[in-house]
């Protein structure tokens, strides 16, 4: 596939999916909502796993400093969504930037029982902060802002997925932009050989810092969406459980296809109304999908469905 | 009856049931090279199937005999099945198999059990306080501070001096090595994940009458154990004893000193030795 195919591929889905909400019902309007966001979550995760090989276990957290951020701003501040977000955005960043310099240094297992380490303690200011973090009910009872343009309200839930949509855009965008740069290129040598690139001349930890900061900064950012969506932040979010969300979102779409864990979200909600409509053990289920997926399916079901659909196409040209 | 003393003893009893269930983990990671996330659903498993097992038996020590013996089949069943699969693959994935397993028992075990607790209560013998230091101090913890050490010195001996615990320390020390002297290594494996997971499934029996059981027992447990064979160093056997005490001591004393930030207490305790020791207390240098 050309780069000229990949671009009108992206502006194709963008479109499909900002017509979404003008056909399906409402109630499926706010579950893509939290795809989406759970989307962006999943693939920011994913540039630390799919690009360097680095399993944070602590991802969530990170999304809960932006929520938190968020929701502190709107709770005691004007009622601005440009402060909300760079609040919780550069929240996000800076904790990234301080766990990350401690974290990048250690791989695989190391690095992540760091991650899970600091997630949790991360989690605990939160759960036990309460003065400031409200403890385990969390923040809520603050009014949403109204967006600068047109004065629209995200009380709207269509209006709340089309702001959503934006700035998930915006985010994989960037993240693109990694992943096509040298730098992206560069992650992904880290991930094969470390050795082999530090010899080269590459400091290796600095650009795992590079992508840790990234990675967090833009689940912050869909943090703060988590927070406008639910109007509220809980600590739940910040827990290790929740972030082994976007790893197993990333898996079963595919880590190792730029779009993969945003498939693997869809895929995860998709998978989750469908069986809790008829039972309640949906973790068992999850369980048991995710089973033969590790095994016999680890590039997960998008970088299977593309290694058959590209096998036929370059077996016709050789 | 003094804090100090009071702290103690928590400390200790805690710290021995999390020696209990970290030796298996580290054990597993020590000898297969897999990091088993499922290992704090064995430790549940074990609790419940003690407590069925008493309710059709009513003998805690019978209860203490079949439960884990039970959950140890399970074991092998999913080392057999599964995990044999992945020992080649990247670690990551390793972990995630594992963590699927832990989704599957941890719903398995509420869809059979239900998602309330339950108490057990430990056998007569061991039931109700003794006067200690001028107070009381409940007799089913002093008990857990003493089989601790017993099960440690028991394991040292087996891996020390049996031949059964040459071959395993020689197979964690190089597989090809061991395949080449004529010991079945695949065999081996299951034996070991098998035991690992009896080990993790006898701490829960002895943990059901120590707390209440229920659902969440195994996912919390799971990090804490996760964080005492990291401090002490994986795949060490001392280490993990080590890490054990010095996590329940932490624990205990950190309600006096710490106080509402003693839930952290593990995470900074963890951060620190990782962050000045990679590999931790008791490990070797890679």
């Amino acid at each position: 596939m050309g780069g000229g195919s990949r671009a009108w591929l992206g502006l194709g889905l963008l479109a499909g999916l900002a017509l979404c909400p003008l056909v399906v019902p409402m109630y499926w309007v706010f579950i893509l909502t939290e795809v989406l966001i759970m989307g962006l979550l999943a693939m920011s995760f994913n540039l630390l796993f799919g690009g360097a090989g680095l399993l944070s276990f602590g991802q969530a957290s990170l999304f809960g400093v932006g929520a938190y951020g968020a929701a502190l701003v709107l709770l005691h501040g004007p009622p601005s969504l440009g402060l909300a977000f760079a609040a919780g955005v550069g929240g996000a960043a800076l904790v990234s930037l301080v766990i990350g310099y401690l974290c990048v240094r250690r791989d695989e297992i190391f690095f992540a029982m760091l991650t899970l380490g600091f997630g949790m303690m991360l989690f605990t200011v939160a759960h036990n902060w309460r003065e400031v973090t409200g403890g385990s009910d969390g923040l809520s009872g603050f009014a949403l802002p109204t967006l600068p343009v047109l004065g629209l309200s995200l009380f709207d839930p269509r209006v709340m997925y089309w702001f959503t949509l934006a700035v998930v855009a915006a985010g994989v965008g960037v993240l693109w932009r990694v992943h096509r740069s040298s730098f992206g290129l560069v992650l992904r040598a880290s991930r094969e050989n470390r050795e082999r690139l530090a010899f080269v001349g590459a400091s290796v930890a600095r650009y795992r810092l590079a992508a840790f900061v990234v990675s967090g900064t833009l689940s912050g950012a869909a943090g703060v969406l988590f927070c406008l969506f639910n109007q509220m932040a809980t600590p739940d979010v910040m827990h290790w459980a929740y972030s082994a969300r976007p790893v197993l979102m990333a898996v079963l779409g595919g880590s190792t296809v730029f779009l993969g864990p945003a498939f693997g979200a869809a895929a995860f909600f998709a998978l989750e109304q469908a069986v809790t409509s008829v039972t309640d053990s949906w973790m068992i289920v999850l369980g048991a999908v995710l089973i033969p997926v590790v095994l016999y399916f680890p590039e997960g079901i998008l970088g299977t469905l593309v290694r058959w659909v590209s096998r036929p196409g370059r077996g016709d040209r050789e | 009856m003094d804090a100090i003393w009071v702290n103690l003893l928590n400390g200790l009893s805690w710290g021995m049931l999390l020696f209990l269930i970290s030796v298996g983990l580290t054990t597993v990671f020590g000898v297969l090279g897999v990091l088993n996330f499922a290992h704090g659903s064995f430790f549940m498993l074990g609790a419940y199937l003690c407590m069925q097992a008493m309710a059709w038996f009513p003998s805690f020590w019978l209860g203490l005999l079949v439960g884990p013996v039970v959950a140890a089949g399970v074991g092998a069943v999913v080392e057999r099945c599964l995990l044999r699969r992945v020992y080649a693959r990247d670690l990551s994935f390793q972990l995630l198999l594992t963590f699927a397993i832990l989704l599957v028992l941890d719903d398995g075990v509420r869809l059979i059990w239900g998602s309330r607790y339950h108490v057990v209560d430990p056998p007569a013998v061991l039931a109700g306080v003794v006067p200690m230091f001028g107070g009381s101090y409940p007799v089913y913890r002093l008990f857990l501070v003493a089989v601790g050490p017993a099960v440690g010195l028991g394991l040292w001996a087996f891996f020390r001096l049996t031949r059964w615990g040459k071959v395993i320390r020689a197979a964690a020390m190089d597989r090809e090595m061991a395949e080449g002297v004529g010991i079945r290594v695949p065999a081996l494996f299951t034996a070991v994940f098998t035991f690992g997971t009896w080990l993790a499934a006898l701490g829960g029996a002895l943990a059901a009458p120590h707390q209440s059981v229920g659902p969440a027992m195994g996912e919390r447990i799971i990090i804490e154990s996760f964080i005492v064979v990291v401090v002490g160093g994986l795949g060490s056997f001392p280490g993990a004893f080590v890490g054990a005490l010095v996590l329940g001591l932490f624990e205990s004393f950190g309600t006096l000193f710490a106080g509402r930030a003693q839930m952290a207490l593990p995470y900074l305790v963890l951060a620190a030795v990782l962050l000045v020791r990679p590999r931790g207390l008791f490990g070797q240098e890679a």
